[in-house]
């Protein structure tokens, strides 16, 4: 039994890793489409013809590119990360302090949002059918409809304008005190948390409530123990799994969401960096970023698809 | 669970007061996008005030842009680029998917896995960043932007028709069809289409919405409709310098999407649930 589960699990990671390869072959691919010749367009219109076809040869430019493809994966893979186009500068030196500023803000927006979300959906799936159940769920579908920059957008109209708390664009250059390091990360919490949670909800709400369809509920009813003791004792624990599972998957939408946050408030982090890599054109720069990007992501779906694998006997087939 | 028998039948589709409202919106807009513009009080490029980030007034709506534009004019505008792109790439989103998705479920074996695998991947990069990266690489253009929006949701689209589309597979009218010698062709126009139809409509409301977002959030990032054009992202970005004064240039976009999005939403979850799940 052991040694099947072990098997699945191998076998997720193995498509996860194969998703990975193709993931990079399309990030590659669609750079590759940029129209023009970068040698040409790295050196200006004053290159000499010598020039040209020099850097060309020194960046590998003639190769065919399939060997080129080959050449930055291995180099990828090995943590060469290359130079960026527009300033010259090592991405490595570039990514390292911005990636931390994001996972700052990632690991700050989790632990806020999870337990909120928790306590809603579990609430509301307690009290299903009730007034403070439909405020929460016509509360969510708002959220989920309308897009994140609105969120961020109300946020400062609340928060900045109308009560007068917050600034309503933030810095990360100049902190000083512990309660303006607050002050910078209030906003762009508050905004991914509301784009995260909602979707937390829904589903943890679901989640409970499918195991309160079960027959051992029926029974724990019929012999008397209390609605708490229902939800808390018998339904959440089997639906542990899904919850779980649904955190995860919700986490992966902090990468959409971050990238509109750090453009909203200015926040340093490597969304911001590669928005900015867009404007610039600075294709290494974008592509490396690209693949952190998918590379967190598919972390996190190949987490929740294991922990559903792990938590319920009937997917392990 | 107890499934009471209907009462009585009413001939033709229960629709509900929510499903009519949100319909209504849906109707408006879709109006708009179509003779919006020839509404307009004023042209959507001209400037009409002096003043940047007007109030709202008898004269301008809505207020005034960070240029002196009447913002009324340009969203009635904007809703034709948000709309009509949307439109269109959902169109071939679906289609694509669902007769990928539909092929795939009668033909099977390794065309299927190819194809499920490789989708698959395609929808493991997160949709802002594959707007992004493409963005990038080609220029933003309209027909760039729906074309990159249906390939974003293509793989959604042809998951969902396909799991509906293996399900009516098993059939056994199916099954009388091949048996009768017809063709791949046939069997997904005349046997599956029919009796997946409805929750695939349902599903393309759905996606339309996913779609209107990831537009927005790409122009709101300047990667989508290029001005002098502006969709409602293109316009919650243009006068996103009006946010700490509460301008109504930056809310009222954000309204406009906010209505369409919810709208569409709530159109769906209202539908009769014999146009919703008729698979069942």
């Amino acid at each position: 039994m052991t040694g099947q589960i072990t098997l699945l699990v191998l076998g997720r990671l193995g498509v996860a890793l194969i998703t990975l390869v193709i993931v990079s072959f399309v990030v590659f691919g669609a750079t590759e489409m940029l129209p023009g010749d970068v040698a040409q367009i790295l050196l200006g219109q004053a290159a000499t013809p010598e020039a040209v076809a020099g850097l060309r040869e020194a960046m590998h430019l003639n190769e065919p590119a399939l060997l080129r493809y080959a050449h930055w994966l291995f180099g990828l893979a090995q943590g060469h990360l290359g130079t960026s186009y527009a300033n010259h500068m090592p991405i490595a030196g570039l990514i390292g302090g911005r990636l931390m500023n994001t996972l700052q803000l990632a690991a700050v927006t989790t632990v806020i949002a999870v337990p909120t979300a928790l306590f809603l959906g579990i609430t509301a799936a307690m009290y299903q059918g009730t007034l403070y159940d439909r405020v929460v769920t016509t509360t969510i579908v708002a959220v989920i409809s309308v897009p994140e920059f609105m969120i961020a957008t109300m946020a400062v109209l609340v928060f900045a304008v109308w009560l007068k708390w917050l600034p309503a664009l933030s810095f990360a250059n100049d902190v000083a005190s512990f309660g303006e390091l607050l002050r910078i990360f209030a906003m762009p919490v508050i905004t991914l948390c509301c784009v995260i949670s909602a979707q937390m909800i829904r589903m943890t709400r679901a989640a409970v409530i499918d195991a309160l369809k079960m027959p051992y509920v029926e029974m724990a009813l019929l012999k008397g123990a209390s609605r708490s003791r229902i939800v808390l004792h018998h339904a959440l624990p089997n639906a542990i799994g899904p919850i779980v599972n649904a955190m995860a998957l919700s986490l992966s939408y902090l990468l959409g969401g971050v990238i509109i946050v750090e453009t909203i408030f200015n926040y340093p982090g490597i969304a911001k960096l590669m928005v900015d890599a867009v404007a610039t054109r600075d294709l290494p720069l974008i592509q490396t970023c690209a693949m952190i990007f998918c590379f967190g992501y598919l972390t996190l779906i190949t987490a929740a698809d294991i922990i559903a694998i792990l938590s319920n006997p009937r997917l392990r087939r | 669970m107890l499934s009471h028998p209907p009462l009585r039948r009413r001939s033709g589709f229960q629709v509900n007061a929510v499903g009519l409202a949100a319909g209504a919106i849906v109707l408006f807009w879709a109006i708009v996008a179509l003779v919006g513009p020839d509404l307009a009080p004023h042209p959507p490029g001209e400037i009409v005030d002096f003043d940047f980030y007007g109030p709202v007034s008898a004269r301008l709506w809505m207020g005034s842009d960070y240029l002196g534009r009447d913002i009324f004019s340009r969203i009635l505008m904007g809703a034709r680029y948000t709309v009509g792109i949307s439109l269109a790439a959902v169109c071939i989103a679906c289609f694509s998917g669902i007769v990928l998705g539909m092929t795939a479920a009668v033909i099977g074996g390794w065309f299927d896995t190819l194809l499920s695998r490789f989708l698959d991947a395609l929808s493991s990069i997160p949709s802002k960043l594959f707007g992004l990266v493409v963005v990038a690489a080609v220029g933003s253009s309209i027909p760039v932007l729906v074309l990159v929006l249906a390939v974003i949701y293509t793989p959604g689209s042809y998951r969902f028709a396909r799991a509906l589309a293996v399900n009516s597979n098993t059939m056994d009218y199916v099954a009388v069809a091949r048996a009768r010698g017809e063709g791949t062709g046939y069997l997904i126009t005349q046997e599956i289409l029919p009796n997946i139809a409805g929750p695939v409509l349902a599903d393309l409301g759905l996606r339309f919405v996913f779609i209107v977002l990831l537009l927005s959030g790409l122009s709101f990032l300047g990667l989508g409709v290029q001005p002098p054009y502006a969709d409602w992202g293109s316009l919650v970005r243009e006068n996103l310098g009006g946010l700490p004064f509460a301008a109504p240039a930056v809310i009222f976009p954000c309204l406009a999407i906010a209505s369409l999005t919810i709208s569409v939403n709530l159109l769906i979850d209202n539908l009769p649930v014999r146009i919703r799940d008729r698979s069942d």
